[in-house]
């Protein structure tokens, strides 16, 4: 180990400082500023000769010029090992229930504790034999973590060699820290595995043998997205929005629903209630699928708005470690984060302090780059031993004056397989989840025909343009069957792109569910032929099926009072159709 | 013995330099002219240059006058003398109470851990229904009031924070017209409530930069008696004022703007103040409302769209009434389930049918033809504009909410509404009755 380096500080602008250091510095390298008793974290991001400029992951009020920096050697790192399920961090990966237990109600600055606890002992059990090669991310052995069976991976580090498994732990306790086995590279050289790893966060894990196409959905159970804008286990998508358009509703309902393992929750520069809702209510809500708490699968990393600015970036990339390092499991992965702007604008902030030329709108020339590299460590992976993993990233998007145009968003959508747009004009309506279904689109495969969900946008697209048309010519001016399409058009979007997040069982739909239903319009409203005398009529038959149908939509699927909804709907359909011999209703 | 420098090296705009060595970032310095003394804030230090800004302008000061640093972040006496008294922004009274020098606490502290905060439970009663009904108010709530000026904003502010039950009102003035503070001051006074109320004011005839310390210490006195287990309201006006003196300063320092002139980092500028907001585990709460005039009544515009990306929603205030469009109070989830099974209810399928009513508006505009639907809009839209809309209605929740039904009814037959079944069964009145 070199000795300690130190620096000092010669220039302070909000969260960046600047420091004179007589030896090397390598950039990215988390260096301590020691200000008294203090000790603040900060990171290396520009060098230019002896002078090192660093972001403070802390308020830098009252330091000053000539205070001494301490350089680590280290780049900025999380800790990965059983015990991170259930937990909440901050964007540094400090545990925040144990520092209010240990400080109270205030984030006292520049106090750090140990991600994962120490004390805690894990029952291990061997799966590789002394003697087996294996590469990094193998698994060694396994420990049991909440609901799931947690691997212990060779070292992530030795990628790259072929590893001699010399000696592995029998069964039985161990904490994080002491060694289960020994690995011998190539060199011979003896390398210890434990537990826990320690993997720096701006690099993506990739010990796994090869990335793979995603195609598999996943399954989110919001219709709107599942059945005409699906996402896909591996995949990427963005929602961008205008403040109160519910991006934030929109990502919680994802995160309770998703049939996903586990999911990471990155809060990053949003409001503190917000996270609060989640880390209140998930230890609260049964997930049906595993009968355990939510919290159970999920881990949350925030750092909300009024938490130090460059932590923001740290939390993202903290968030889809995790991810990553889950997925090394064969996991099934979702990574929200909520709002990848706030990020940007942190990059914005420091890209200012730096004096650097502005991009677009202030933010940095990189800013891109940055996006794409953080959306590329989604995917869905085949590892080593033949089973696949998968991280999706679905992050919002907070745009200036709701306004998609901006470079954030359009940055955004080059690199993402699916846009779930939301608008003023919907959330204004009450109309949620506020996805615009026309300016929305998605890469991937869903579970609905394609040609199902064609027609169903293109008799949104002709509603939409016969509400357009009523505007200018009035609705006297409509021709009967403009009219009707027009009405079928909104009826789609009450009872089925419309969800009540507030009703037990509308506020989520399941594949099976969305696939009647879907059917059931598809087949008794889309392409029925109505028969009514006039607009008036056509108008309060489509009110009339509206209300029923909201009334299905809470019902329990297949229970015995949605089979008589069920009924009751087909029969009020039938009384109104073209008559014709044929039979369209099952 | 603290030391003097002399040497004022550069003034531009309202930040001076000197050189000097051992300050702290941030740190108050108290700057003595010719005039009188003012305090400053160190903002940048590089190398010996220190630049601080002056919180009473630059106007008048001479490269000679004296520059002494107290050694200490912005501080503010706490405790409960503060009761009924009237500030600057730089804490100094302006009644004729003496000045306060016990209990000095920093100002602008660090964040509230939020594991130590609780989901908000407590609805704050206005008797406005376009609040408690389509957007009820919550304890802890920070929400703003989108408005332009020469809308009834401070009115609407003085009347929640009279008619709220709150144990400490703390008013933040920042560019606020003299009158308007006097208003404040006697509309409180006649209610009686001026004894649990702070003022910390900064008029628009005070120099601009002496605006961006009120949220400060506005805040920190609401999250002392908020740690006291009291329940503080905060109102902040004028917000874009203080968003003018932010963006001020940092031209002056020659930073890169990011929109119209802005700071880039005007996001968590507003962000760090506004998360104040709190309900504590175990101890009391701060409810924050905030007046921001929409230059040009754009809502796009940074200072409101910034806020809104922050704040739990927001009033619109338009036209002297609170626009159901527009506006959105995030929380009202929290609450709205626990005030009358028929709440949310009404909420919905009222605003929905308003939605309609303005689109036959539309249409009635352009000379189109009303149909027998339209006519039972227009009837239902001019009861709701003349009924629930005027600032001037002052009615419990559970009022308004019959009040709702029987609109509904005498406009509507039960399935037009679109409201479920079992709620029509339940609260559809019958002849007209709720």
């Amino acid at each position: 180990m070199p000795e300690k380096r130190l620096g000092q500080i010669t220039r302070i602008s909000g969260n960046m400082v600047a420091v004179d250091v007589p030896g090397f510095v390598v950039q990215n390298e988390v260096a301590y500023i020691m200000h008294g008793p203090e000790r603040l974290k900060a990171e290396v991001i520009r060098v230019r000769g002896k002078n090192a400029e660093l972001q403070v992951y802390e308020s830098t009020v009252g330091l000053k010029v000539g205070e001494q920096v301490e350089f680590s050697n280290e780049l900025l790192s999380v800790e990965l090992g059983p015990g991170l399920l259930g937990q909440i961090f901050d964007g540094l990966q400090n545990p925040l229930p144990q520092l209010a237990e240990k400080y109270g109600f205030f984030l006292k600055r520049g106090v750090y504790l140990e991600a994962l606890p120490d004390e805690s002992k894990w029952e291990f059990t061997p799966l590789a034999k002394k003697g087996t090669r294996l590469l990094a991310g193998e698994k060694l052995g396994l420990v049991q973590e909440k609901i799931f069976q947690h691997f212990i991976m060779a070292p992530f580090h030795l990628q790259g060699n072929v590893l001699e498994l010399q000696s592995i732990a029998g069964k039985g306790k161990y904490n994080l820290k002491q060694p289960i086995a020994q690995l011998k590279d190539e060199n011979g050289k003896l390398h210890p595995a434990f537990l826990q790893q320690v993997w720096p966060v701006k690099l993506p894990i990739s010990a796994y043998a090869e990335k793979l196409k995603p195609t598999q959905a996943l399954v989110t159970r919001m219709r709107t997205i599942d059945s005409l804008f699906p996402v896909v286990r591996g995949g990427t998508y963005c929602i961008p929005g205008p403040f109160g358009a519910g991006k934030t509703v929109l990502q919680q309902l994802t995160s309770r629903h998703a049939e996903v393992d586990i999911v990471v929750i990155a809060a990053c520069g949003e409001r503190a209630g917000e996270v609060v809702e989640t880390l209140r209510t998930f230890p609260q809500i049964i997930d049906p699928r595993t009968k355990k708490p939510l919290s159970e699968r999920t881990v949350i990393i925030c750092n909300t708005s009024s938490m130090p600015v460059a932590a923001r970036e740290s939390s993202v990339y903290t968030a889809v470690t995790i991810a990553e390092y889950y997925r090394q499991m064969g996991l099934n992965v979702l990574l929200l984060a909520d709002s990848t702007s706030r990020w940007a604008q942190a990059m914005r902030e420091m890209s200012g302090r730096l004096e650097e030329i502005p991009g677009e709108e202030a933010f940095p020339a990189y800013l891109e780059s940055r996006i794409a590299s953080f959306y590329e460590r989604a995917g869905s992976v085949r590892l080593h031993d033949g089973s696949i993993g998968s991280v999706t990233i679905g992050g919002t998007v907070s745009p200036a004056g709701g306004n998609f145009e901006e470079p954030v968003t359009q940055a955004t959508l080059k690199v993402v397989g699916a846009f779930h747009g939301l608008s003023r004009e919907r959330s204004d309506a009450r109309r949620y989840p506020a996805i615009d279904p026309l300016i929305s689109w998605s890469k991937y495969p869903g579970f609905i025909e394609q040609q199902q969900v064609t027609s169903a946008q293109q008799i949104l697209r002709k509603s939409h343009e016969v509400a357009q048309m009523m505007k200018v010519v009035g609705e006297e001016g409509t021709a009967l069957p403009d009219y009707i399409d027009y009405l079928k058009g909104e009826f789609f979007d009450f009872v089925y792109l419309q969800q009540n997040a507030f009703d037990q069982v509308d506020e989520a739909s399941s594949e099976e569910r969305q696939k009647f239903i879907f059917n059931f319009i598809n087949q008794n409203v889309f392409t029925a032929e109505f028969e009514f005398t006039d607009k008036e009529q056509a108008l309060h038959f489509f009110q009339k099926l509206r209300q029923l149908f909201r009334s299905w939509n809470s019902l329990e699927y297949k229970s015995k009072k949605f089979q008589e909804e069920q009924n009751v709907i087909s029969a009020l359909i039938k009384e109104n159709l073209k008559q014709k011999k044929e039979k369209v209703l099952a | 013995m603290r030391k003097v420098y002399t040497e004022i090296i550069q003034i531009a705009g309202d930040v001076i330099t000197v050189e000097a060595s051992g300050v702290g970032y941030m740190d108050i310095a108290q700057v003595s002219t010719r005039r009188g003394a003012s305090l400053a804030q160190v903002i940048r230090l590089e190398g010996k240059r220190v630049s601080l800004q002056v919180f009473a302008g630059s106007r008048g000061v001479s490269t000679g006058d004296q520059v002494r640093f107290l050694g200490h972040p912005m501080r503010i006496s706490m405790g409960d003398n503060l009761l009924g008294r009237i500030f600057n922004g730089s804490g100094l009274p302006l009644d004729k109470g003496p000045r306060l020098s016990e209990n000095m606490n920093d100002i602008g502290g660090p964040p509230v851990n939020p594991a130590k905060r609780i989901i908000p439970n407590k609805m704050v009663r206005t008797g406005i229904p376009m609040i408690d009904v389509f957007n009820s108010l919550v304890e802890s709530q920070k929400l703003p009031i989108f408005s332009i000026a020469g809308e009834p904003y401070n009115d609407v502010l003085a009347r929640i924070a009279i008619q709220a039950e709150v144990d400490i009102i703390i008013l933040g003035g920042m560019g606020l017209k003299y009158d308007d503070y006097l208003f404040f001051r006697d509309t409180l006074d006649e209610q009686g409530a001026l004894s649990r109320a702070i003022f910390f004011i900064h008029t628009a005839a005070d120099p601009t930069v002496e605006c961006l310390l009120v949220p400060d210490i506005a805040l920190a006195a609401a999250e002392y008696f908020a740690l006291q287990g009291r329940r503080v309201l905060v109102l902040l006006t004028d917000m874009t004022n203080f968003c003018a003196a932010l963006k001020e300063i940092s031209i002056t320092m020659e930073q890169v703007p990011s929109n119209r002139g802005y700071p880039g980092d005007l996001y968590s500028q507003l962000a760090c103040r506004y998360e104040k907001a709190v309900d504590f585990d175990s101890a009391g709460s701060i409810t924050i409302l905030a007046a921001t005039t929409m230059p040009g009544d754009d809502v796009t515009h940074p200072v409101p769209d910034n806020t809104g990306y922050i704040t739990e929603g927001q009033f619109y205030l338009k036209g002297g009434v609170i626009e159901p469009f527009g506006s959105l109070s995030r929380l009202k989830q929290q609450v709205n389930g626990k005030t009358r099974p028929d709440h949310r209810t009404i909420m919905d399928a009222m605003i929905q049918l308003f939605a309609s009513y303005r689109e036959t508006l539309e249409k009635q505009a352009m000379g189109f033809q009303m149909s027998a639907w339209d006519k039972k809009l227009l009837n239902y839209g001019k009861l709701f504009e003349q009924q629930l809309m005027p600032l001037t209605v002052n009615i419990p929740l559970e009022q308004a909410l019959d009040r709702g039904w029987e609109m509904l009814a005498k406009s509507f037959s039960p399935e037009e509404t679109g409201i479920k079944k079992e709620m029509i069964e339940k609260y559809w009145p019958k002849n007209g009755k709720v």
